[in-house]
């Protein structure tokens, strides 16, 4: 049987050049970042040389760049950061959206608790959130917007420019959680006036637990973690050196061929797209044009996200879904809810994340196996049977 | 969170899946709203349930366990069949992850519902032989 990766959205492969290049700083070059001997200076130099990378990829300095654990530290570390600075002046309202990450939304939620206020902006039906709806929720009291570059479920890129002129002009902090941006499209801090933001290097083919947050120049944060020197002393800890040098050597790649992994992937996905848009009672969640390369994201009636998965799992096909039964929680995804899905039509969600690593085969593979795994489903499903009979009506 | 070998069996190829056409009690729990939905078609003869079939909307383990509680009752008299609690049904698949034991619980108010539409349709009051089907709003969700 066929294996086909989908999932790229949840976490990637390491890629062959990282593993190479990670390899030397377990095996010979183990030493400790901070100390003076030659092995020591060996590592001292990577980390160094991975800051520069991820600071390239940027378009920032490498001053600016300070490794996490992942994404989801660099998210509290900025938004914590910046309640506190803004708690100093009085200021304690921040902006998001009503799809972020759990990283940002549970953050915010720690925040509400101590006492700050959070507005919680719509993304309306194509996943995007309006220019106007942020310039109209700042006020004096706004410490900081905080808005994603692109949604992890359903893939729609954000007008991330426009809105850090907006935040720029009004003089209030602006993070973007680019986790799923990343290495897939190209971002560049300075032009986008991005003061701080959030990557994950296991969603471009660097290793899980290292990420990074870009900090601009003169804004001192304070520290979320205390401890030793590390990072300029703003992030405490010894360096995961494999995974740092790993994270630069992934993100150098994937820039370097961004363009053309991007029509290739796109490609892939819009075939997709077209095929499984055949299938009846079927819906595209999102914008198909301000959208991530890789991500296909659907619902189809009458049939529940849960089993969608493991029947394409049974057909060596790895998928997500944002069904509750997939959510863990009796609710389907909040960012499905966010874009006005019924819950009914949410629990029948299906999302495909494809990479450069996936080709043509592998779009018909899946499409070759969809459509009967959804007639199946539908085919013992008193709800299809429901939606059918109405219809008849 | 992850399924035991016996429901990943059930939910790959389940057991009495279809409608029975002259089925004298069909019951329907859940709603689309909490992403469940089980329908029970039962044909009873002499107090005997002679065939059993299922239609559900839901997760694997919904299936499953939809599977292996049509199997429990199949030619059973209706007094086993109302024994037929939850838990044994969790227990008969080898255990299930917390967050879907209200599956189980679905199944058995299933097969309930269904009998209680055979009394109905004799003119017997079903309540005090098969008890008080819960209603299934979505509050119901978080049983
Ligand atoms: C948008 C987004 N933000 C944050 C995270 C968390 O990143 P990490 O797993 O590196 O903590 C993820 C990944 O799951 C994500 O998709």
């Amino acid at each position: 049987m066929r294996y086909v990766y989908a999932d790229n959205a949840a976490t990637t492969p390491v890629s062959k050049k990282v593993v190479e290049a990670i390899l030397p700083y377990m095996t010979e070059h183990y030493g400790n970042p901070s100390s003076l001997y030659a092995i020591g200076q060996t590592a001292f130099s990577a980390v160094d040389k991975a800051r520069e990378q991820v600071a390239a990829a940027l378009g920032a300095d490498k001053k600016e760049i300070f490794f996490t654990s992942g994404g989801s530290e660099a998210d509290n570390w900025a938004i914590r950061g910046a309640a506190a600075l803004g708690a100093k002046k009085g200021k304690k309202h921040l902006i998001t959206t009503k799809f972020e990450h759990h990283a940002v939304l549970h953050t915010m939620a720690a925040l509400e608790k101590q006492g700050f206020t959070v507005t919680y902006l719509d993304v309306y039906e194509d996943g995007l959130v309006r220019t106007e709806d942020v310039e109209k929720a700042i006020t004096d009291e706004t410490c900081l917007v905080t808005i994603m570059y692109a949604n992890n479920e359903i893939g729609t890129v954000q007008p991330i420019a426009e809105i850090g002129k907006i935040c720029k002009d009004k003089g209030v902090l602006f993070h973007t959680d680019a986790v799923q941006a990343v290495g897939h499209i190209a971002i560049n801090v300075k032009e986008q006036n991005i003061d701080m933001l959030s990557l994950s290097g296991h969603k471009f083919h660097a290793t899980k637990g290292i990420g990074a947050l870009y900090c601009k120049k003169g804004l001192r944060l304070p520290n979320l973690i205390e401890g030793g020197a590390q990072e300029s002393g703003r992030r405490a800890g010894t360096e995961n050196v494999p995974g740092i040098v790993g994270l630069g050597v992934a993100i150098t790649e994937m820039c370097e061929n961004i363009e053309e992994n991007a029509k290739k992937v796109s490609a892939l996905r819009d075939r997709l797209f077209e095929g499984a848009s055949k299938i009846s009672h079927s819906r595209i969640n999102g914008s198909t044009e301000k959208r991530l390369p890789g991500n296909f994201s659907m619902c189809f009636e009458g049939v529940e996200g849960e089993s969608l998965l493991l029947m394409l799992d049974m057909n060596g096909i790895s998928a997500s879904s944002g069904s509750a039964c997939t959510s863990g929680s009796l609710d389907p995804s909040h960012v499905l809810l966010s874009i006005g899905l019924k819950h009914e039509v949410a629990h029948g969600s299906l999302r495909l994340s494809l990479s450069e690593n996936n080709t043509v085969e592998d779009v018909d593979y899946i499409l070759s196996v969809l459509p009967g795994i959804i007639d199946r489903l539908r085919s013992m499903s008193p709800l299809w049977d429901h939606i059918v009979e109405n219809e008849k009506q | 969170m992850q399924y035991s070998e016996k429901v990943m069996e059930h939910f790959a190829n389940p057991h009495n899946v279809g409608e029975i056409p002259d089925a004298n009690g069909v019951g329907e729990i859940g709603n689309a709203k909490c992403g469940d939905i089980m329908k029970m078609f039962l044909k009873i003869e002499n107090d005997i349930i002679v065939d059993v079939k299922f239609k559900t909307y839901g997760c694997a383990s919904a299936i499953a366990t939809s599977s292996i509680a049509t199997d429990m009752i199949k030619g059973q008299p209706i007094s086993e069949a109302l024994k037929l609690t939850n838990k044994a049904v969790v227990e008969a698949l080898d255990g299930l992850p917390a967050v879907k034991i209200h599956c189980s619980v679905l199944a058995e108010q299933a097969i309930k519902a269904a009998l209680a539409d055979y009394y109905k349709r004799q003119g017997i009051d079903p309540e005090p032989i098969v008890g008080k089907i819960e209603e299934h709003d979505h509050d119901a969700c978080h049983i």
